[in-house]
């Protein structure tokens, strides 16, 4: 769970990352998500990355089977349940670990098929192209305009509200996750583990505020 | 604290054999002293019961000092009651107020059947404890204590960690049930120690497949078990005892 969670944490980082170039308009009116599509190009044709997407896909795998395993065994380990039951430390999303992951997971089907089906498999067997332009012309080079595509998702204010859910969803998934990965692996230290469970709160505020500005920005047109 | 009296009512897991099904039971309990502990109102209640020709309410009990780990009870929602660092036999009746209404339950867990009433079956921990929680000595002249030095932190925290009573309240409280915290503390007593070294390996990864084997579930750091702990054990020995775990699954043959 905290090898797969680790993973998952390494790829939040990059998917982030990459995202943010749409903000590049902010800084400079005229890139109209060019910087985006370039870097976007960049990692989608870059064979390590590609590589990598494989290993994601497994790794998220992995990460839903032993969520499974765990549910299922934890569940048998208490047949009876309390009547009373409060809690003196245990957070709630730390105990609700299952259902934010179930959530996030809904999220992902549905963010699959806006981005990653089309860029990917668009136009064939029937599944959903990019919008028509779907290849641009930026410096000599034919890109797919994944930043025209988040403009036709995000002019829906429901899509906006459904996407902030699923940050929502991962932002408490991941308050939990990325400490508990670090104790997991047996580093609890009296010096390092309040940093790291800071760095965890850090990453988790900004990784999230940046993923959840992102639709937010598009669909208030903070971005063209 | 000004002393008081107080009537209760109290809605008490009833249960007559491990195979018998379970269910709550109201009493009302008269004239309760502040002062008392929690039970000794279970005393009180018992001796009207006896009286009565009814079947008492079964409990674990032993020291009464908090010091033996036998007490388990769950307590308005909470193992061994609402004060924080105690063992129930230590929580006293000026924690509650005229007219309240408590629930107390057994531990629940798979690996803690219910034996009567409130007593549960905890063997399961002495059943952990044979599997590796032993040091072995060899026959012959003690061996000096001083001719062994030991680093004053390890023999501090070694000794935090042996102040476990091996109550159950972490098992009890754990969203999971799962036993990480026990086990982790009888693992860690004895792995900071230079007397625990030759048994090291097969120590921590016997310990953890008897853990497995008697149905206890898996922790998922929500660390509860830390906050009931009347011994205030640390989730650190967990860490110590993943570390562990890991250094003697890759090593050992």
């Amino acid at each position: 769970m905290g090898l797969t969670g680790f993973f998952l944490i390494t790829f939040l980082i990059v998917h982030c990352t990459l995202n943010s170039m749409i903000f590049f308009d902010l800084y400079d009116p005229n890139d109209n998500g060019q910087t985006f599509n370039h870097w976007a190009h960049l990692f989608g044709t870059n064979f390590f990355i590609r590589a990598m997407e494989y290993g994601l896909f497994v790794g998220l795998l992995l990460h839903i089977v032993q969520g499974l395993i765990l549910w299922s065994q934890n569940k048998n380990a208490r047949p009876i349940k309390y009547k009373v039951s409060k809690y003196r430390e245990g957070k709630w999303y730390s105990r609700s670990m299952g259902l934010l992951g179930t959530l996030i997971l809904l999220f992902l089907i549905l963010h699959l098929y806006h981005f990653w089906t089309p860029s990917r498999f668009g136009g064939m067997a029937g599944i959903h192209k990019l919008q028509e332009t779907t290849l641009v012309d930026y410096n000599n080079q034919q890109v797919h305009d994944l930043y025209a595509e988040m403009k036709i998702v995000f002019q829906y204010p429901g899509a906006v509200i459904v996407y902030a859910l699923g940050v929502f969803a991962l932002a408490w998934h991941l308050l939990h996750g990325f400490q508990s990965a670090f104790q997991t692996f047996g580093i609890n230290h009296k010096k390092y583990t309040p940093l790291i469970k800071g760095l965890g709160v850090f990453y988790t505020v900004v990784i999230c505020t940046l993923f959840a500005l992102m639709p937010i920005a598009i669909y208030l047109k903070w971005i063209n | 604290m000004e002393h008081y009296n107080m009537n209760l009512k109290l809605k008490v897991w009833r249960q007559k054999n491990a195979e018998a099904k379970g269910k709550f039971e109201t009493f009302e309990v008269e004239n309760i002293s502040s002062e008392m502990s929690f039970l000794e109102m279970f005393d009180v209640l018992n001796e009207r019961l006896v009286n009565e020709g009814k079947d008492p309410v079964a409990f674990d009990h032993d020291c009464r000092e908090g010091i033996c780990g036998s007490c388990s009870m769950y307590v308005n929602g909470k193992a061994h009651g609402p004060w924080e660092k105690n063992t129930v036999c230590q929580l006293h009746m000026r924690a509650f107020k005229d007219g309240d209404t408590i629930v107390v339950e057994p531990w629940r867990s798979v690996a803690f059947p219910v034996i009567k009433d409130l007593v549960v079956d905890r063997t399961a921990f002495d059943r952990i404890i044979q599997a590796g929680g032993y040091v072995s000595v060899n026959t012959g002249n003690a061996v000096d204590a001083n001719a062994l030095p030991i680093e004053k932190q390890k023999a501090d925290e070694s000794f935090f960690a042996a102040s476990c009573i091996g109550c159950g309240a972490c098992v009890a409280a754990c969203p999971n049930g799962a036993a990480m915290l026990f086990v982790s503390a009888k693992v860690s007593q004895l792995a900071l120690l230079p007397q625990g070294e030759p048994e090291r390996k097969t120590r921590v990864l016997n310990m953890v497949t008897q853990m497995d084997k008697e149905g206890f579930g898996n922790c998922t750091n929500i660390y509860e078990c830390e906050a009931v702990c009347p011994k205030g054990i640390s989730v650190s020995n967990i860490a110590r005892m993943n570390r562990e775990y890991f250094g003697a699954g890759t090593t050992a043959e």
